[in-house]
């Protein structure tokens, strides 16, 4: 993705984005759903919320390192 | 170590219980071993190790501990015990890791900060020509946002100062501080539309 890209996608806010809050509420469930595959069918607000949140979207990954190595 | 469903766990860690002391020193080591590991995943890209990260590692064990005792009451089973519990040790090595990194942080004065700009986004030095009047159009849009607006996406965007770091600066919350940074984002992109610079996307909001 070039600079042009990077600034289009940043400003472009979605309408379903859920916010930090709901998606850390849902975080757990939403982790779950990505390794049963069907994550942004179910949360497709939690999933908009983590394609423009850089910071969730980093715990999400975390939480699956996690539960893929330790649950 | 004995192995413990999700429902052991409520049932152990739950005020009264006979066992709560045992099972909090079981899920306390569960909890140390996840934020060591998140801790070692996060620590090299933030310049921290060693025994100053597993500080870090301890003290968000801790805190998640206490947080998930907190709050034991709102699990309701709709995922397994410890994928719920993992998430609070998550959240709190983000915040300890991200916020002992950014200390060491010299800020940017605002010139530079903007000068900056376009590195953060990854323009090419092309692009930074071809695109010079969409980013001096940014600028006066920043300067047209509401005080606080303007000081959270001058603080993320601009100095990428942590969300995390902003949060505590500000005694907010993430979801807060999120929802002043895309109402920013949203009124910029706006302008920016409405000025020609930039396509109006049907799927997304203006």
């Amino acid at each position: 993705m070039n600079g042009w890209a990077s600034l289009q996608r940043f400003f472009a806010v979605e309408r379903v984005d859920e916010g930090c809050a709901e998606t850390f509420a849902a975080l757990d469930r939403y982790a779950e759903r990505v390794l049963a595959g069907d994550a942004e069918l179910r949360f497709p607000g939690v999933a908009a919320h983590l394609r423009a949140c850089a910071v969730c979207a980093e715990d999400l990954r975390g939480l699956l390192e996690l539960m893929g190595g330790t649950t | 170590m004995r192995t413990v469903d999700q429902a052991d766990w409520v049932v152990e860690l739950a005020r009264g219980a006979a066992d709560r002391e045992q099972a909090m020193t079981r899920l306390h080591e569960v909890l140390l071993r996840a934020a060591r590991k998140e801790a070692g995943r996060r620590g090299p890209r933030l310049g921290i190790g060693g025994p100053e990260l597993d500080d870090l590692a301890a003290e968000a064990a801790g805190d998640a501990l206490l947080a998930i005792l907190g709050k034991l009451d709102q699990f309701r089973g709709e995922s397994r015990f410890l994928t719920w519990a993992y998430k609070f040790v998550v959240l709190e090595v983000a915040h300890k890791t991200t916020r002992h990194a950014w200390r060491r942080t010299a800020p940017l004065w605002e010139e530079d900060a903007w000068r900056a700009l376009p590195d953060r986004f990854g323009f090419s030095p092309s692009e930074v020509v071809e695109r010079r009047e969409v980013l001096v159009e940014l600028r006066r849009g920043v300067q047209e946002l509401t005080a606080h607006q303007r000081r959270v996406f001058e603080a993320i965007v601009l100095h990428g100062v942590p969300l995390d770091v902003l949060v505590e600066q500000l005694d907010s919350s993430r979801g807060a501080v999120y929802k002043t940074l895309f109402d920013a984002r949203r009124k910029l992109r706006a302008r920016l539309v409405a000025n020609g610079y930039m396509d109006d996307l049907g799927a997304y909001g203006s």
